[in-house]
């Protein structure tokens, strides 16, 4: 199992595994992202309170799940790489980052958008628009942290460090916000929660989610190969490769 | 070398030891203590002047005022607690210690919330009064003051432990610190809120409570990791 | 003792030294010797734990010393670049910190020992009115009270005038002596008085 591991980790198998992967996981998302759009835009019904307007929670959606999950993986990948030391892990968590601050950007965005029909203001601050704020300055700061510290390793260790104090505050500042926004809700604003989902809803949201996986999964991995040549370039079977392949 | 006995330094020895070192350097620089105080004052003093003397307004407002002055203050003064024994070689020392880093990092960090926080907690009720706070809120503000700013140090060296390498490190730690600090402001400030419309705010400061414990039993340990990776 | 085995290092993009292995024994002093930038300073900072190394593994007494931090540090002594030394403090007090951090210290009364050092009539001075050399010397009174078996010295010779310098080279002489083991780096030809002085020309090694 460890063997599996190190193996695993070695950088130059990954790199040529993720080569194999990388066509067929394109394809794929491109088929899911296609397949859900058509679900999304023209299939799925209208909704009996907001009309079309619904229709952008498939792209809302996922895009808040997945900003909270890029950052679980982006910490979990950090801290493989600072206790057990595997470079690899490193060059994943920094690869994450970025896609996953975008996808927090992205749902916050698309969040203002959905809210201004109904509050009639691009911005309030709920709960959840709040929480993913916070998110946003999360990742901003293991971005800045990482590009702040000049030598690569020390960078991979203290944002890791950082990532992981950010984790654990993660399911506290949720808490804490939801709680504060309780406090101080006027009774006008209604609750923007999901709709009671629907199947006719529910199965392009899904097919949506699994797009967003597999792309963010398709992203990452060719970042983390374009990173890893480019850490690796002075060891011998990156030099091979080059000369390999002008 | 010679003959005479060893001594090996009980924990409470060195805790003792480096709380001591601690203060004797900061009151060598004793024009300097003034200055998170300062800060403080000028802060919570600004907000009249940018929005209007209106007592009312400034009622509402005052608990998140003071709470939100005491964390940038506290950061403020957290930005220089490691630089110079990084500069010096003495932070290095500190993680060469056989003795238990976490410790040190508290006795430290103690030292600090004495010469930082402390003032704060004595200060706040005068300037809550200044802000139109009902006295009924003042007590409960020292309160939450009590358990709160020592979050802000130890949360706040964790930020200040990550980027004592770096040249500019001060808006950097700004970023990476201030998120960390919005549940204790939500919840503290809610505390005085509440406390304010004169109700009960005993599960507020339990939860305050809970929230300092974590952070003393974790914090000193990411404090400790991130110096060793700053001195590497 | 001490092992290295294939020990490598990048700093930024330069690789600084690759595969290197070497041992120290007790009562053995290694010399450290390159050339500017040739990673000796670095070297010094892997060996007593400071930094990770990229590759390899530095063994203390058989066990990987990431394993045994503890008791590694405890078994240690650095004195880097950077004395250590808080200019605002007396060398008193400077020397009442160390010993509250270090392990099982020796007992003797800290004015003695800086009478031994040479400081005498300064105790009381905060270091910033003291020269270097004064400061060195509040710096390797730490050695003096402290019990390690090994120490690792980044040109402890510097700054020092020619009755430190022979002070100095008695206190290693003493280290190894007893058993002892001493790793340093100086550019001069200092007046070494051990016994058995390996040396390392990190240039030879260079990738």
């Amino acid at each position: 199992m460890w063997k599996f591991i190190h193996r695993f980790a070695s950088p130059k198998y990954f790199y040529n595994i993720s080569g194999k992967i990388l066509p067929p996981l394109g394809w794929v998302t491109l088929l899911l992202f296609v397949v859900g759009l058509i679900g999304a835009l023209f299939i799925s019904p209208p909704d009996y309170q907001q009309g079309e307007s619904v229709r952008i929670i498939y792209i809302h959606v996922p895009a808040a799940m997945l900003s909270m999950s890029c950052y679980v993986a982006m910490a979990v990948a950090a801290a493989i790489g600072l206790i057990w030391r595997i470079k690899l892990a490193d060059i994943v968590a920094w690869a994450i980052a970025p896609i996953g601050m975008t996808m927090t950007i992205i749902a916050l965005i698309t969040g203002s958008v959905w809210g201004k029909p109904m509050w009639g203001t691009y911005w309030v601050w709920d709960a959840r628009l709040t929480s993913e704020l916070i998110l946003l300055f999360l990742y901003l700061g293991f971005i800045a942290l990482q590009t702040a510290i000049e030598d690569t390793r020390s960078a991979a260790r203290a944002s890791a460090i950082l990532a992981l104090v950010g984790l654990v505050n993660i399911p506290i500042i949720k808490y804490s916000v939801n709680w504060w926004n309780t406090l101080h809700q006027p009774a006008t604003i209604s609750k923007m929660g999901k709709p009671s989902i629907d199947a006719s809803m529910l199965w392009p949201l899904l097919v949506m989610i699994a797009a967003y996986v597999c792309y963010i999964g398709w992203l990452t991995l060719k970042r983390s190969r374009c990173e890893l040549v480019y850490r690796e370039r002075n060891t011998s079977w990156v030099k091979k490769m080059i000369e390999e392949n002008p | 070398m010679n003959q005479t006995p060893l001594h090996e330094p009980g924990l409470f020895e060195v805790f003792g030891t480096v709380l001591k070192r601690e203060l004797t350097l900061a009151f060598r620089h004793r024009g300097e203590l003034i200055n998170p105080l300062m800060f403080f004052v000028i802060v919570i003093t600004l907000f009249p002047l940018g929005i209007g003397p209106e007592l009312n307004t400034l009622q509402r407002i005052s608990p998140g005022i003071i709470w939100v002055a005491a964390l940038l203050a506290t950061l403020l003064s957290l930005d220089t607690v490691f630089r110079s024994d990084f500069e010096d070689g003495s932070l290095e020392q500190m993680v060469l210690s056989p003795q238990p880093l976490p410790l040190i990092v508290v006795a430290k960090l103690a030292a600090h919330w004495m010469l930082t926080g402390l003032p704060l907690i004595l200060l706040a009720p005068l300037l809550g009064y200044m802000l139109a706070m009902p006295p009924e809120a003042l007590l409960p503000l020292m309160a939450t003051l009590a358990l709160g700013t020592p979050v802000l140090t130890l949360v706040g060296a964790i930020g200040v432990a990550l980027t004592v390498g770096l040249n500019r490190g001060s808006a950097l730690l700004s970023l990476l610190v201030l998120p960390l600090y919005i549940p204790l402001l939500i919840f503290a400030a809610g505390a005085v809120d509440t406390a304010a419309s004169g109700m009960s705010i005993t599960g507020h400061l339990l939860i305050l409570g809970a929230l300092l414990v974590f952070t003393l039993t974790l914090a000193p340990l990411a404090i400790a990791a991130a110096l060793r990776i700053s001195t590497t | 003792m001490l092992e290295v085995h294939g020990l490598s290092c990048e700093r930024g993009e330069r690789l600084l030294f690759e595969n290197l292995s070497f041992s120290v024994r007790a009562g053995e002093l290694l010399r450290i010797a390159g050339v500017n930038g040739s990673g000796k300073t670095t070297l010094l900072r892997l060996l007593c734990g400071l930094a990770p190394p990229d590759e390899g593994e530095i063994h203390w007494d058989g066990q990987r010393i990431r394993t045994t931090s503890e008791a590694w540090r405890r078994n240690t002594s650095y004195i880097g670049h950077n004395l250590g030394v808080k200019l605002e403090l007396t060398p008193l007090e400077n020397l009442r910190f160390a010993r509250a951090i270090g392990g099982a210290t020796s007992t003797e009364p800290l004015e003695a020992l800086l009478d031994r050092v040479g400081l005498y009539g300064f105790e009381y001075d905060p270091c910033r009115t003291l020269s270097q050399g004064q400061r060195r010397r509040v710096a390797l009174a730490r050695l003096m009270f402290s019990n390690t078996r090994l120490w690792v010295l980044d040109e402890p010779f510097v700054a020092l005038d020619a009755a430190g310098i022979d002070f100095l080279a008695g206190l290693l002489a003493h280290q190894t002596g007893r058993g002892g083991m001493v790793i340093l780096t100086t550019h001069q030809d200092t007046p070494l008085k051990n016994k058995i002085v390996k040396q390392l020309h990190l240039d030879a090694v260079a990738p």
